[in-house]
């Protein structure tokens, strides 16, 4: 008759309604809690016990299990949305995101613990908003309502917050959204918003530099605050918008006054203790103002004249013996020095860095070296007075300080005492281990050499040892102008050379290719002076340089170029040697079968000399003329060789009248300007001509106009076809961005020549441009004329070109126009 | 401007990174293991600024952490040493004798004092008391909403 019910007993409590337990609040609280207890999650474990949890981790696996399962649980109470244990989760999942785990699930989380009214929610959503969201996430605009609400909050450490992270990840959009509010709270009366806005205003104006004129009424009472940090802020503030606007530069020129007094005040005054650090009253804002100062003096001779006074004053009055008083005294002399100020000024100014240079701390001996190299473009001879301390920081342990060192040594070089600077210099780039060093410092002591050399034979010994000392790390012509230089020096000279090159040689080295090189160059021209006619006459034997020979040639040390050198140098010494001739047959023979190309096409080529065409070799291999000095030369005086000069002259005369005309011809929107073509001897390239000298055996003379010797095997682009005309680019990068042009112009006619060919060519105003004269002006049918044209790219920018051709034919002229968008280097 | 500030451990852990300028992630990370190991690699006597890419980076040691900062060219390395120490002795100032456990457990604090002295990446506040004033009172009044919050759960708000 009843249905079957389950024995009391064996219910849970809240099923046997048999207890009469109490009917009451307490109870029916009890068992909802328990529900609740059972559905909810367990309380998330406390920050610095993940952290303990964290650290006691053993191995890296061991970490990241640890942090995955932490990451798992945040991540499923994030999902929960619960707002009791946010906070607290997000502390932790920042903590994870310091040790380098992904956390771009709590970025929306930041958003609401922002909007949250707890003061404790708000500080950490702001410190995970400024970790997790900025500018770059596409979250990061949401913030911006949260923002603005915060910046009109009544707490001033809310308001502070939304200022703090406004100014550490503002992007453009929200800076100009926000940029009224910040203002407004700049002109608060709360000092502690004021100077927090200030720095805000700031970081807005770095990114939309519009803005200037909306804070620009804010300024105006930001200096005559006594409130140390709304000064420095409102310092800040202005040193920027000067920074980005001049005519803000202009506006604010009149606060001069008030700067120096504000100065003034902090030097005298007493003894401070809120702002003092080690007996100087707030460096950090005597730095700011400094430097505002610097901005508003510099080329103005009337503001600087204002501020002589104080620049002085502070000079002199500073203690020097902690770091702070360093501190000032560097920024007066930057100020000092890059204002128009006065010539006692900048001699106290340059006293002080010599003060620095000898100062036992690095620090200050690193920013004296900086320092002094910035002035040494505008006060050379003031800064020589320091040589000597400059030279001792060449010694420096400290690598930064080296290398400041060697570049001020450097700009130090002159005339009177290269002799000496060079002396030490090598001693740098012989003692310095790192190899950027040594191939920097080595092509600076070459430029020196090139300048201010007294002699020729110094100029050559110290090449020498240039090349000795920095093994493979030379410029990439030193080869070729030591090369010239010797071919051009007289013959004790040559003979000398040539013995410390062989000395050189002698001492078993690797890694000095170039040395290589230059040795088997001059061995091969010169080793008979050297063997028969100097010192060295009895000492050697024609045997023991050829065993030198045999080494090099087969060393596996010595790359292709240089075996390439050693083998022709040989073939030269065939004519000058006495008694040698069969072992060189042997040696050049065996090139003959060389695994590489090139070394077997010379090995066979020169095994033919001495075999079918032993007639020859002896005229063939005479001794090389002088190399001309092919390089422009800076600063010297004469140098290039007179016939090359008389053979340009008319080319830049005739060409300098119709330069004007191309200016006019391309207008001035874009911004192009025509370049004369250069009053340079044409380059010639020494080290493939040596080589090719034995291929044309009509010996084409080396004062010809111009071998501009086109590399092989590169594509060329034709950048104008019209009436049997075409020209043809090759382009060549070089290293330093700039390019290389060969211009090859084709006439395809039967029977028509151009005359009076001439090639202008203009390129935008960043690049320098320089054309070389060209082989002829006459385009005979089926001829060509060749042109080097050289630019130099220093911004790096996109090069283009527009060209104007002109040449006349049956009597009529043409002037045809080009333009090249697009160059395509090749690799 | 200050581009980045890192404090790392000697065993190339990092402990705090504060960054003032938007770089994406992938560059972040970078930036700072390729510091960090260069910094690490430097020995005691060089001096405490480099170049590095655009920018001057200057370090300094303190105990077991290295406080590393990077500024823009014409910013004043010097004074960056000054910043840094101000930054350390507000830091010892407030957890009285600070070391590198202080700031491992307590990082959201020293991001706080951080904030205080810099914002934007250029200094906000040059007294020391002025500091350590404004962090006493936000702690103040996160204290002030725990007791409240406290009270509000066992009912007697």
């Amino acid at each position: 008759m009843w249905g079957y019910q389950p024995e009391p007993g064996i219910l849970p409590p809240e099923e046997n309604r048999r207890f009469n337990a109490p009917f009451n609040m307490a109870t029916i609280k009890q068992v909802i809690n328990e529900a609740v207890e059972r559905v909810r999650m367990p309380t998330p474990v406390r920050l610095r016990d993940l952290i303990r949890h964290i650290r006691a981790a053993r191995t890296a696996a061991e970490e990241r299990a640890v942090v995955n399962k932490e990451c798992a649980l945040i991540r499923a109470c994030f999902r929960e949305d619960d707002s009791l244990w946010r906070c607290r989760n997000l502390a932790k999942l920042l903590y994870i995101h310091m040790l380098g785990y992904p956390a771009h699930f709590g970025q929306l989380e930041c958003l609401k613990l922002i909007a949250s009214p707890r003061f404790t929610d708000k500080r950490i959503g702001y410190l995970g908003a400024m970790l997790l969201l900025d500018e770059r996430q596409d979250v990061h605009l949401l913030i911006t309502n949260s923002l603005k609400n915060d910046l009109n909050s009544t707490t001033q450490f809310v308001v502070g917050l939304a200022l703090c992270t406004l100014g550490a990840i503002a992007s453009p959009e929200m800076a100009r959204d926000l940029a009224s509010e910040i203002d407004r709270l700049a002109r608060s009366p709360n000092a502690y918003i004021r100077k927090k806005a200030a720095l805000c205003a700031f970081r807005v104006v770095r990114k939309v530099p519009e803005s200037i004129e909306i804070f620009l009424p804010a300024t105006r009472s930001l200096l005559t605050e006594k409130n140390h940090g709304v000064l420095i802020t409102g310092v800040t503030l202005i040193t920027e918008m000067c920074e980005k606007s001049p005519d803000t530069l202009a506006h604010f020129k009149k606060l001069v006054p008030n700067l120096v007094r504000i100065l003034k005040n902090l030097i005298l005054a007493g003894y401070s203790p809120e702002h003092d650090v080690s007996g100087v009253s707030d460096p950090f804002l005597q730095v700011k103002i400094l430097r505002l100062l610097r901005i508003l003096g510099r080329g103005d001779p009337e503001t600087s004249e204002a501020m002589n006074d104080v620049l002085a004053q502070v000079a002199t009055n500073t203690e020097t013996t902690k770091n702070v008083g360093n501190t000032i005294l560097y920024e007066t002399v930057l100020s000092i020095m890059d204002i128009q100020s006065e010539s006692g000024l900048r001699v106290l100014a340059i006293n002080i860095l010599g003060r620095f240079l000898l100062n036992n701390d690095k620090n200050i001996r690193y920013v004296a070296l900086n320092t002094l190299l910035k002035t040494s473009a505008k006060d050379l001879s003031a800064v020589q007075r320091h040589r000597s301390t400059i030279l001792e920081c060449l010694k420096d342990p400290d690598v930064s300080i080296r290398r400041r060192a060697m570049e001020l040594c450097v700009a130090l070089v002159n005339h009177s005492n290269v002799r000496s600077m060079i002396t030490e210099l090598l001693l740098f780039v012989e003692r310095s281990p790192e190899p950027e060093f040594k191939s920097v410092c080595s092509s600076h002591i070459m430029h020196c050499a090139d300048k201010f050399s007294p002699d020729n034979k110094w100029r050559l010994e110290t090449l020498l040892r240039v090349i000795v000392a920095a093994g493979n790390n030379v410029r990439d012509d030193v080869v070729s102008s030591t090369i010239q230089l010797i071919s051009d020096s007289p013959r004790e000279l040559q003979a000398s050379i040539t013995a410390d090159f062989w000395r050189e040689l002698c001492v078993d080295k690797i890694d000095r290719q170039p040395l290589v090189q230059v040795a088997m160059w001059s061995l091969g021209e010169y080793g008979d002076i050297m063997l028969y006619d100097s010192e060295f006459a009895s000492k050697l034997t024609e045997e023991e340089i050829l065993d030198v020979y045999q080494r090099m040639l087969w060393a596996p040390q010595n790359n292709i170029v240089t075996k390439q050198y050693a083998l022709l140098s040989l073939v030269k010494l065939s004519t000058r040697f006495k008694s040698a001739l069969q072992r060189i047959n042997r040696m050049v023979e065996q090139f003959g079968s060389h695994l590489h190309i090139e070394m077997q096409q010379r090995g066979v080529e020169f095994t033919a000399l001495f075999s079918q065409y032993d007639h020859l070799r002896p005229s063939l291999l005479e001794r090389m003329p002088p190399i001309p000095n092919t390089k422009p030369k800076m600063d010297e005086m004469g140098g290039d060789s007179p016939e090359m000069e008389s053979l340009v002259i008319d080319q830049v005369v005739e060409q300098q009248d119709s330069s004007n005309a191309l200016l006019l011809l391309l207008g001035t929107s874009t911004a192009e300007t025509a370049i004369l073509p250069d009053t340079n001897i044409n380059s010639i390239e020494n080290n493939q001509d040596l080589l090719d000298l034995l291929g044309g055996l009509d010996g084409p003379s080396l004062n010809n106009v111009d071998i501009p010797k086109a590399p092989i095997h590169k594509p060329s682009m034709t950048v104008f076809e019209k009436d049997n005309l075409k020209i043809n680019f090759e382009v060549e990068q070089t290293i330093d961005g700039g390019y290389e042009i060969l211009m090859t112009a084709y006439n395809f006619s039967n029977n028509q020549t151009l005359d009076n060919f001439v090639l202008q060519a203009a390129v935008p105003k960043t690049f320098v441009l320089k054309m070389q004269p060209a082989s002829s002006t006459q385009l005979p049918p089926t001829g060509e004329i060749t042109q080097v044209i050289s630019i130099k790219n220093p911004t790096n920018g996109v090069l283009r070109m527009r060209l104007r051709i002109c040449y006349s034919v049956n009597g009529q002229t043409v002037t045809e126009q080009a333009e090249v968008n697009q160059f395509s280097p090749t690799s | 401007m200050m581009q980045f500030m890192l404090l790392f451990s000697r065993q190339g852990k990092l402990r705090l990174q504060k960054w003032y300028q938007a770089y994406p992630d992938k560059t972040k990370k970078k930036i700072t293991r390729e510091l960090i190991a260069t910094i690490l690699a430097r020995k005691p006597k060089m001096c405490s600024f480099l170049e590095w890419k655009d920018l001057k980076v200057v370090y300094k040691r303190y105990a077991s952490l290295y406080f590393c900062c990077a500024i823009e060219q014409d910013d004043n390395e010097l004074l960056t040493l000054e910043v840094i120490h101000r930054y350390v002795e507000l830091l010892d100032k407030y957890f009285g004798s600070v070391c590198e456990l202080d700031i491992i457990f307590n990082f959201e604090k020293a991001y706080f004092m951080c904030d205080e002295l810099l914002l934007g990446g250029e200094i906000q506040e040059t007294s020391k008391k002025n500091v350590l004033k404004a962090i006493a009172a936000q702690d103040l009044l996160q204290e002030d909403e725990a007791v409240e919050g406290a009270l509000r759960e066992i009912g007697l708000l």
